[in-house]
């Protein structure tokens, strides 16, 4: 009747995952309980959960990934103090249980954490920003939001009932086969990632037809602000890389749950395929990350060095061809499996090819800095912070680019202390400069400056201190991933980089400090013009938070810099526009065809790990169900009416009149 | 740019606002017989005696090619014309990942396997 | 994806010759979509052909593969895209009978080319031949399994199309759909093409 599942999948003789699932299982059930008192189920579902709003969909998605960073990190703790505390002793965590906690610290980490947090920015702001009402297709955004968050309630699953993957975040074969991994710790990993990456490639394909097809009037390719373009290439990465994962877990799946022989020692299987195949998706992945992050870093530099952007046309160029070359370079991820000099010497030269447009992005942010008023706010604290640290994960990343070097460095915490040196540099501190800088649009109050300034600093100085440490240890030889050792040399350096995740902890509680100051002072904080920092881009000229339109009347663009531009033009003419014409507006329904959608992906995931057959047929009808009536319906809009428009826009207005 | 964005098309249709029936079906026969002759010269190739056997591969390659050409043109209508522009540039892009990726995996997995020894020899000598 | 009410296929917003029409829209993201698909049987493709040779003593392509079946698929698949084409120009002639008529020949064609696919695929499990054989076998019946797969649902969605248009009529939404559809279907017959060649035509003469 159920498979493999059996009340032994639950782990009790362990104490750690049982109590932190304990707590987890006890904030749940409490909010659910807090939400359910106060009445605001009907709401939640009415204006969240079922909502197709670009605007709103951002926000969950930049929520789960916070919800999951703080999952993520403590795993990173665990890891931390396991490491400082295991010289020449067993330290606290047994080794399947440590295999399994930095296999799922880094699952976490870019699937439910670095994706959920750029997609959501580029959901909330990239309409905003072309002037449109919302993206191409938004129930489908809907849809590929709960996949998404199927994907990490199933990782999260795991840690109760039954076993995560002790394969590392890229589950090699052999050990990811039958054979060496007989538990469900690896079909976890696969179906979550699997249902996580149809979530990801919709809104891949969403955001690529949002970019290229839905514009306000004017609004050229050349004009459209810098974050809408690396949006463009990163969805373009999505749509053309993701799809490679999904048939390469398949073809794992094949091999676990079929007795297929792709990746076997056996039966002629190839387990060099998987590798190859896995970082044809997994390099393109790293720019899907950092692209969006580089088009924060862009709006930040300009609005707060009070500038346009320096060579916006180069930065266009640039972000394009790295679009293209993060296709060519993924044989670096393994220089040391054996291809030969000629074919590691071409990827390696394109490897170090690919940091030249990076280099060019950076100088044009310096340049967009030099002879501006540069206001030392939280957001551009942070980009700020990211154009250092980044700096010198990359000079790390051309040092790994040779491959005599890398030979050395190979699977050591050199490469570790590289990964981290880029991600945390670039695409953490992107997302979190995102986050400072968008969220009075996002919701109508800013976030507290204080806190948040101390918060940067934490993690700034907390990222060097953990993880300057490991590119030393790299370097005396220690390889990743080891549960102990007996070195006394690396003893002090894995103290010192636990001391360095103990500030980022402090950061951390900053963070969580400054939500809960600014939500209780929004009074204070609260942004009656919708334009709190002066800003350039039009997603600056609507109320904040904005209507569920977005605009009023959809602006009119005569340049780059729009918004900037239209306050410029209403400076010189010193009068206030006419009020325009307002028309009806037709916006999407609500539909909870994509919740639903899910819950039926929640089931299917579960029951294919657990090998329930039954349950597997009835959610895989239950989906196409959903589909169909979905597809039946008659009704897709809503008719905002014209006075209801005007209503909310002359309050906009206004407010910004007297500002 | 608006005015390119009023000439845009939508993939796969053939006029913005629909066409005669006859001529649209004119176009689909004439593709089914193009395709429908290239298949079966492919297929005459692969089992022929005639021609030199090394020249097959690339004899099948090239009419395949040209095979989805056809298609892409008769029945996608795809067109160089600027109201195409986007979908071409977006199919270009599709073609360059996937030509990178098989001729990239080609190219690793040969060398990989000259220069290493299969995995099913390995594996005995280790133990 | 959105649809809209019947006959509404013109925003009232002024600005709405600027946007492109629902139709563009929703045409070029499902074009995206499927260049996602393509990219999808490329890895499949990469997979065959790295190991195409890894027959581990088993039987290899040259053994198993018979061209006339092979042949007969083909043509019906390539009927079956004439016949979609068809039922595309009907779909926006509004007109029933050829709507009718080309979708209930593109799923006969279809529904042949499963049976035929299915029939090839049992005679080879039952030869031992079964994808758990050898490496060269999995990929095969990968590769091509994946292509019937996406037949199949093709089919499933092509009914669900006719079902859609008897309930609703040609309303904009729906002649949205139909396109989608036939880029899918002309599509699956380009992979086609690609998968009797390097699989089929080249792996029987090797």
């Amino acid at each position: 009747m159920f498979g493999k599942l059996s009340w032994a999948a639950v782990p009790l003789d362990q104490p750690i995952p049982m109590i932190a699932s304990g707590l987890v299982v006890f904030a749940i059930v409490g909010i659910f309980a807090f939400v359910t008192l106060k009445g605001w189920l009907p709401y939640l579902w009415r204006d969240w959960i079922t909502s197709v709003d670009h605007k709103r969909i951002g926000v969950m998605y930049v929520l789960l990934a916070m919800v999951m960073l703080l999952r993520g990190f403590t795993d990173a703790i665990m890891m931390r103090s396991q490491q400082a505390l295991a010289y020449k002793g067993p330290g606290f965590l047994p080794p399947e249980h440590y295999d399994q906690i930095f296999s799922a610290h880094g699952t976490l980490m870019i699937f439910f954490v670095g994706m959920p947090f750029v997609i959501g920015l580029m959901n909330l702001i990239v309409p905003l920003q072309l002037g449109a009402r919302d993206v191409a297709f938004p129930t489908l955004n809907s849809a590929s939001f709960w996949l998404t968050a199927t994907g990490a309630l199933l990782v999260n699953i795991s840690l109760v009932v039954g076993e995560f993957a002790r394969t590392g975040w890229l589950p090699y074969p052999p050990l990811s086969e039958i054979t060496y991994s007989p538990g469900v710790g690896v079909d976890y990993y696969l179906w979550a990632l699997q249902i996580a990456g149809v979530g990801s490639l919709l809104s891949g394909v969403n955001l690529v037809t949002t970019v290229l097809k839905i514009h306000a009037p004017g609004m050229t390719y050349m004009r459209m602000p810098m974050f809408c373009w690396t949006t463009l290439a990163s969805n373009l990465l999505i749509v053309a890389a993701f799809p490679i994962l999904t048939a390469t877990l398949a073809m794992l799946l094949l091999d676990r749950y079929l007795g297929f022989h792709f990746f076997t020692n056996a039966a002629g299987g190839n387990v060099m395929m998987f590798m190859n195949l896995i970082w044809a998706w997994g390099h393109p992945e790293v720019y899907i990350l950092i692209l969006p992050a580089f088009g924060v870093f862009s709006e930040i530099v300009s609005t707060f060095s009070g500038k346009p952007l320096f060579g916006y046309r180069s930065m266009v160029l640039a972000t394009m061809a790295i679009c293209i070359l993060a296709f060519m370079v993924w044989l670096h991820h393994f220089f040391t499996m054996g291809a030969g000099a000629d074919v590691n010497a071409v990827f390696g030269i394109a490897t170090m090819i690919i940091a030249v447009p990076t280099g060019v992005k950076v100088f044009n942010w310096i340049f967009t800095m030099y002879g501006g008023q540069v206001v030392f706010a939280t957001p551009m604290l942070w980009s700020i912070g990211f154009m250092v640290t980044f700096v010198i994960g990359g000079m790390t990343g051309v040092l790994l680019a040779v491959p005599p070097a890398d030979f050395v460095l190979h699977n050591s915490l050199f490469l570790v202390a590289h990964f981290h040196n880029v991600i945390i540099g670039g695409v953490v501190f992107g997302g979190f400069a995102g986050y400072s800088y968008w969220f009075p649009k996002a919701f109508g109050f800013r976030l507290h400056e204080g806190l948040g300034k101390a918060a940067f600093w934490c993690w700034l100085v907390g990222f060097y201190l953990a993880f300057m440490p490991l590119y030393v240890l790299g370097f005396m030889g220690m390889t990743r991933r080891m549960q102990h050792y007996d070195v006394p040399a690396w003893h002090p350096w894995l103290l010192l980089a636990a001391a360095g995740a103990v500030v980022i902890l402090v950061g951390v509680v900053f963070q969580v400090a400054q939500l809960a100051v600014s939500i209780r002072r929004r009074a204070e904080l609260r942004d009656t013009t919708g334009d709190p920092w002066n800003g350039r881009s039009l997603e600056w000229s609507t109320a904040s938070p904005p209507p569920p339109f977005n605009f009023g009347v959809l602006p009119h663009i005569e340049g780059g810099d729009a918004y900037w531009e239209i306050k410029q033009r209403a400076c010189r003419q010193a009068t206030p526009d006419d009020e325009p014409a307002y028309q009806d507006i037709e916006m999407p329904r609500n539909s909870p065809t994509g919740v639903i959608c899910a819950f039926f992906a929640t089931f299917a995931g579960f029951a294919l790990v657990w090998h329930i057959w039954w349950m597997v047929a009835a959610a895989a009808l239950g989906a196409f169900a959903t589909f169909v009536v979905f597809a039946w319906r008659d009704r897709a809009e809503d008719v905002i009416p014209a006075a209801e428009v005007a209503r909310i826009d002359r309050a906009n207005r206004s407010a910004r009149a007297s500002a | 740019m608006s005015e390119a964005r009023r000439a845009d098309r939508a993939p796969g249709d053939e006029h913005a606002d629909g066409r005669e029936v006859a001529d649209g079906l004119r176009g689909y026969l004439v593709g089914l017989l193009l395709a429908g002759f290239i298949t079966a010269v492919s297929f005459f190739i692969a089992g022929t005696s005639l021609v030199w056997q090394p020249s097959i591969p690339i004899a099948l390659f090239v009419l395949a090619i040209g095979q989805m050409g056809v298609h892409l043109v008769f029945f996608l209508h795809l067109t160089t014309g600027d109201d195409n522009a986007n979908n071409i540039l977006a199919l270009a892009f599709g073609v360059l990942i996937v030509l990178l990726l098989i001729v990239g995996s080609l190219w690793i997995m040969t060398h990989l396997n000259h220069n290493m020894m299969p995995m099913d020899r390995l594996m005995p000598m280790q133990r | 994806m959105s649809g809209s009410v019947v006959g509404n296929e013109h925003l009232s917003d002024h600005a709405a010759r600027d946007l492109a029409s629902k139709r563009i829209i929703v045409g070029y993201g499902f074009w995206i979509f499927l260049l996602s698909d393509i990219v999808m049987f490329s890895a499949f493709f990469a997979a065959y052909a790295v190991l195409a040779g890894e027959t581990a003593g088993g039987p290899s392509g040259h053994d198993l593969f018979d061209l006339t079946n092979v042949a007969i698929e083909t043509v019906c698949l390539l009927l079956s895209s004439f016949t979609c084409g068809v039922a595309s120009i009907g779909s926006r002639a509004h007109n029933a009978a050829m709507y009718y008529g080309g979708m209930a020949a593109t799923f006969l064609f279809g529904a042949t080319f499963l049976l035929l696919e299915i029939h090839e695929f049992v005679g080879m499990l039952e030869e031992g031949a079964g994808p758990t054989r050898s490496a060269f076998l999995s990929a095969f019946f990968t590769l091509v399994g994946c292509h019937g797969l996406h037949v199949t649902l093709g089919l499933l969605w092509l009914l669900t199309m006719m079902a859609q248009v008897f309930a609703k009529g040609f309303r904009a939404d729906i002649l949205r759909r139909v396109l989608c559809f036939s880029l899918f279907w002309h599509t699956l017959d380009i992979i086609w093409v690609a998968l009797f060649t390097v699989v089929y035509l080249m792996g029987a003469g090797g």
